[in-house]
């Protein structure tokens, strides 16, 4: 079954990192390659993503029928997704193992989501 | 990062996933310590045990791993002393040559700086060891390497708990009689030995994703575990092309699971699969893992097997098939593993390619192969060619023989429904 992992950073839009050339110094970005490494070598890791920050993204919402834009950055939200983890495991303790094993930081959460599997689905269709 | 304290309830399920991520490395350690995969399991055991005990009050520690491991070097040197002091006795009777190699205390000290990679490969070669028959090796990489219970592996092979118990527990005596050694292969050892590796993974894999018998067409934990034991190995050994062509094969092969069964649970054939459903995320896996066996040199069988995949994988719809690149492909695979199996593999490549009259040749000349008596896909292929020639009395003839030679239900119903299309 699959998993992702959800980083929900505990930092505001302004401290949001976007220069990545500078961020690769960082220490705390060091350690999450780290575990990004340990991740893959484990065979458990099926993909990852790291997100700019909302300045560079949009809204997209829907009422009446209609979609209606609003452009970043979202100031207004507490809790933004600041990338994921797309992991392979045998059930949802290992996933939380793994989210536990997250070089994080003090008030960063992880939402630990199983995946649908698209096979049931069509089988139940 | 802090200790969080499942409660008791959950704590069980909670080790046992702890289990599943450091067992490798865990009974990998230890083997090379007490040179015993037997013992090292047991060491391990014992270690949980104890996590089971002390976790759910003390919360999991920080590096579960290492707590594990320290706790079973522990119990490790307990043993080795009262083993030790009863070989003192013994010493008066004369000491018994199969304790040469036995360990002591300084290698314990000195393990804890090995290796960890080493340790995973060593117990790996170890449990696909070519002097054990093909089930136990799997059931043994399966237990030892990938950390599953003896119950989840007689529900991955659909044997009984007993059956599996006891493949381990021969193959843990026969390795320990043999005293294989824990190590990597190097020389001209590696070739046959990883040849021995990867044969077990894909095994294990097409246990999960080709049934052999029963109702159930997939059991596709079975190709997870098999996958992830791939990618470690991969990552273990990055300079072997072969093992970056068996994931790429397996992550392409997976890639279609979910659109290899229709809404009855009846088998769907690759060209007439629903490829808006295959799996991006597993054929942008298996591209990249094929990339870089491509880029080591000479493409071996995984490799060109994986290629092959990848013709599929990247056309769009079925009539975007590079059949071309699939006859080549074969060529080169009939050339480096002559088999009747690839040959027939072959024909089918051909006959897209080039029709069905050049195809029905090469399969003709597979009729007379012993090999191929009882295979239910020669006769299932040739209808398929004798029907596009127009030649359909013999097709359902074929049709009819390969029905009685296959035993598997789904597999069964789509020959029926061939037959009545017809």
């Amino acid at each position: 079954m699959r998993f992702m992992m959800i980083m929900i950073p505990n930092i505001s839009e302004e401290e949001w990192p976007s220069d990545p050339a500078a961020m690769a110094e960082l220490p705390e970005f060091i350690a999450m390659g780290k575990y990004n490494d340990e991740l893959t070598k484990a065979g458990v890791l099926l993909g990852l993503d790291g997100l700019e920050p909302t300045a560079k993204g949009a809204r997209v919402s829907f009422a009446a029928g209609k979609p209606s834009v609003t452009d970043g950055p979202f100031t207004e939200a507490k809790e933004l997704i600041g990338g994921y983890w797309l992991i392979q495991a045998r059930s949802k303790e290992e996933a939380v193992e793994w989210a536990s094993r997250c070089p994080a930081n003090d008030g960063d959460i992880i939402e630990v989501r199983q995946i649908f599997d698209m096979g049931d689905v069509g089988e139940a269709a | 990062m802090g200790a969080h304290a499942p409660n008791r309830a959950n704590a069980q399920r909670t080790i046992d996933a702890v289990w599943r991520i450091e067992s490798a490395r865990v009974i990998g350690g230890l083997a090379r310590i007490v040179h015993d995969i037997g013992w090292a399991e047991d060491l391990a055991q014992d270690a949980l045990v104890a996590a089971l005990e002390q976790w759910p009050q003390s919360g999991i520690p920080d590096n579960p791993g290492a707590w594990l491991m320290a706790t079973a070097k522990h119990r490790a040197i307990d043993q080795l002393r009262r083993r030790q002091m009863a070989e003192r006795r013994h010493d008066e009777l004369g000491r018994r040559q199969e304790r040469e190699r036995s360990t002591n205390e300084t290698d314990l000290a000195a393990a804890a700086d090995d290796d960890i990679g080493d340790d995973m490969l060593s117990l790996l070669f170890a449990t696909c060891h070519p002097m054990l028959s093909a089930q136990a090796r799997a059931a043994l990489t399966l237990r030892l390497f990938g950390g599953l219970t003896t119950p989840e592996i007689a529900r991955a092979f659909l044997v009984s708990e007993a059956t599996v118990a006891q493949r381990v527990v021969r193959a843990k005596r026969t390795l320990a009689e043999a005293h294989v050694p824990l190590e990597v292969p190097t020389g001209p050892e590696l070739g046959p030995r990883l040849a021995s590796v990867l044969e077990v993974i894909y095994l294990i894999f097409n246990e999960g994703y080709s049934a052999t018998a029963g109702e159930n067409w997939m059991r596709p934990a079975l190709c997870e575990d098999a996958l992830r034991v791939g990618r470690i190995l991969a990552e273990l050994m990055p300079g072997e092309a072969e093992i970056h062509g068996l994931v790429a094969l397996m992550e392409i092969q997976a890639s279609r699971s979910r659109s290899r069964v229709g809404a009855d649970g009846e088998p769907v054939l690759l060209l007439d699969q629903d490829r808006s459903r295959w799996d991006r995320v597993l054929i942008g896996r298996g591209l990249r893992a094929l990339a870089r066996a491509e880029a080591l040199g000479t493409l071996g069988p995984y490799t060109l097997q994986a290629a092959i995949a990848a013709c599929h994988a990247r056309a769009l719809t079925a009539d975007q098939t590079d059949w071309g690149r699939i006859v080549a492909l074969y060529d080169a695979l009939a050339q480096l593993m002559p088999s009747p199996v690839v040959e027939l593999n072959r024909a089918v490549a051909v006959s897209m390619a080039y029709g069905p009259e050049a195809a029905l040749e090469l399969v003709d000349a597979l009729i007379d192969d012993n090999a191929l008596a009882d295979y239910h896909l020669l006769p299932s292929v040739r209808a398929d060619l004798l029907a596009r020639l127009g030649r359909v009395d013999e097709a359902r003839t074929e049709l009819q023989r390969a029905l009685e030679l296959t035993h598997n239900e789904p597999e069964r119903l789509l020959l029926s429904q061939r037959l009545a299309e017809l």
